[in-house]
């Protein structure tokens, strides 16, 4: 009997502990299916953030490393810097990557780290119960924007895959969803794409991939999903933002 | 062959002698000649060098680069250690292996950029939150800041901890004859905990993370374990004129040079006087002290702060014997006619 679908070999056989509804499952899935098809595994190590997605190194069969909240990038820089055959990633959220950690992401993009960055932003602090993120929507209320974010008070929003875009060190920067079908296809091209970067020695990715945190947005999981569609492209638009032209020579 | 060397430049070789692989660090002063010159050499070498965008990044690259099983190090100065410490406290809770120079210097804040021993209680208590402390050693002078840099490496390998070379701006900035130790080679070790990729056994993971309390408990019994081997097996001092000495100074790094000629000068006067120099601040020999105390009339705490190692001295000696001190703050080195009459004021009461 032919096999059509699988476990991918770069995921463990444990369960979650993420919500019903939320994607970071999904995410999980597309970068172990991707370290699977280049032939990766035995040669990946992966920074673990703070946030939500705390654990990954317990549903990854690949190496991993935990880092202070925020402080991935530059574990990342540490391990890639000393064993340049491997391929380093971290794996951010945005409270993670877009507020406490904001130094470390600029300055291992500024200098052109040879690592991958899959940043998954769901606009909330997912693990803490729910406040306001650096990714917040103007308006979107959350346990410490209890009257929805007021830029007047509260700032705007970071777009951190724009940021990214503006420096030179940077190779690859998109941003894409997993809201539906279509969506989940394009972001794990982009993942491989941004795994293929490291592997060709072609400078800093980073995949900005937008999530849904139904529990603390307090809505369902199709609800969450058509929050993200309908509220967070808007504001954090898809696309590609930097494909330097090492990496159009790659495809 | 004994060559002249600057403190900051002379530790630098020495941890490129002992093998150190990767070095990341930001400039301070008075330390920052120690950044530089690795920055010439390592490039040269094919040894990761990176100066960091702050002490934050410079010890989380430190950190990343020694889950890789790589011998790596940074340096800095009082403030930047205070700004290393969160990722100290992550490295004591990942048990991996690394090395840290404190080039101290006067505080609290920005204080100032002369000499100072202020961050003995940073250093010695922890640092970082939690149950932990670095072993920290004191070098008083060049040469023994050589000596210590080029063995730190195998300890904080053999305990797989966090190994702090607590030194002052004086010892960084001066320059003495020193002996260097012979290079030896970068060992390419599998240790069998170190991330290198998956291949052809199970997955690794280094972490300080143990959500269930028993679990974070007994992780923490074990490295109080760990910690009590320290005690038991590191403990380094030296003393001098000791044997018969009745009056005796306590005091580390270059506190202690000023009051070696001191007490020198208080034996000319007819007082027995000798100084006894913790060298490891943690472990701190506190069983010496105690037999110590028990056969001396008096102790005089010299510190560059205002009084912080005399509370671990003061632990050892319980009250046996009085327990004075004389301490120089804001950058100011004893001098050793300064220290002179406390030793005088120790034997007139």
């Amino acid at each position: 009997m032919q096999t059509v679908f699988q476990y991918p070999n770069a995921l463990t056989d444990v369960t979650t502990h993420y919500c019903p509804g939320c994607t970071h499952g999904v995410i999980h899935r597309l970068i172990a299916e991707t370290i699977d098809e280049l032939g990766i595994r035995e040669k990946t190590i992966g920074i673990a953030p703070v946030g939500c997605s705390v654990f990954i190194y317990n549903y990854f069969d690949v190496d991993f490393a935990e880092a202070a909240h925020g402080r991935a990038p530059a574990m990342a820089t540490g391990i890639k810097r000393v064993r340049p055959d491997r391929v380093v990633f971290t794996y951010q959220g945005d409270g993670d990557l877009a507020a406490i950690g904001t130094g470390e992401i600029m300055h291992a993009a500024a200098r052109g780290e040879n690592i991958t960055v899959f940043f998954v932003n769901n606009a909330i602090y997912g693990m803490t119960g729910g406040q306001m993120a650096p990714t917040t929507l103007p308006g979107m209320k959350t346990t410490s924007s209890p009257n929805g974010r007021d830029v007047e008070l509260q700032g705007y929003p970071l777009r951190m895959t724009e940021i990214m875009a503006t420096m030179p060190g940077v190779s690859y920067a998109v941003r894409r969803s997993v809201h539906d079908p279509g969506n989940i296809n394009k972001t794990k091209k982009a993942i491989k794409t941004a795994l293929q970067v490291q592997l060709n020695q072609a400078g800093f990715a980073m995949v900005e991939i937008l999530s849904s945190c139904p529990t603390n947005w307090g809505v369902t999981p199709t609800e969450a999903l058509q929050f993200v569609k309908n509220q967070m492209i808007p504001y954090f638009p898809l696309g590609d933002f930097k494909i330097a032209d090492v990496v159009k020579a790659l495809r | 062959m004994k060559e002249l060397w600057e403190g900051n430049q002379a530790i630098a070789e020495a941890a490129l002698r002992a093998g150190m692989e990767a070095y990341f660090g930001y400039p301070i002063t008075p330390q920052t000649e120690l950044l530089e010159y690795l920055s010439k050499k390592m490039p040269t070498m094919k040894r990761a060098f990176v100066q960091a965008e702050s002490e934050i990044g410079a010890i989380n690259m430190v950190y990343g680069a020694a889950c890789a099983g790589a011998r790596a190090m940074s340096s800095s100065s009082s403030p930047g250690v205070s700004l290393m410490q969160e990722g100290l406290s992550y490295i004591a809770g990942s048990e991996v292996p690394v090395v840290i120079v404190d080039m101290m210097r006067g505080g609290p804040g920005l204080g100032n950029i002369a000499p100072s021993q202020a961050d003995y209680f940073q250093l010695t208590k922890g640092g970082g939150h939690g149950d932990y402390h670095p072993i920290v050693l004191a070098p008083a002078s060049v040469q023994e800041a050589v000596d210590l840099t080029y063995g730190a490496f195998d300890l904080a390998e053999k305990y797989r901890h966090i190994v702090i070379i607590a030194a002052d701006g004086n010892i960084g900035q001066m320059m003495e004859p020193v002996e260097l130790p012979p290079p030896h080679e970068v060992a390419k070790r599998e240790r069998g905990w170190e991330l290198t990729g998956a291949s052809g056994r199970p997955h690794r993971f280094i972490s300080s993370i143990h959500l269930q309390p028993e679990a974070l408990h007994a992780f923490n019994v074990h490295l109080q374990d760990k910690q009590r081997e320290i005690e038991k097996n590191e403990v380094r001092f030296a003393e001098y004129s000791m044997d018969d000495a009745e009056y005796v100074v306590v005091a580390f790094g270059s506190a202690a040079r000023a009051s070696q000629s001191a007490a020198r000068w208080a034996r000319a006067k007819g007082i027995r006087a000798g100084v006894f120099r913790p060298i490891s601040l943690y472990p701190f020999p506190y069983a010496r002290l105690t037999e110590i105390a028990q056969r001396v009339r008096a102790i005089l705490v010299v510190e560059m702060n205002a009084g912080q190692m005399i509370e671990d001295v003061r632990l050892a000696v319980a009250e046996r014997v009085p327990v004075k001190f004389f301490g120089r703050m804001g950058g100011l080195v004893p001098f050793p006619d300064e220290v002179l009459p406390e030793i005088e004021a120790m034997v007139e009461r």
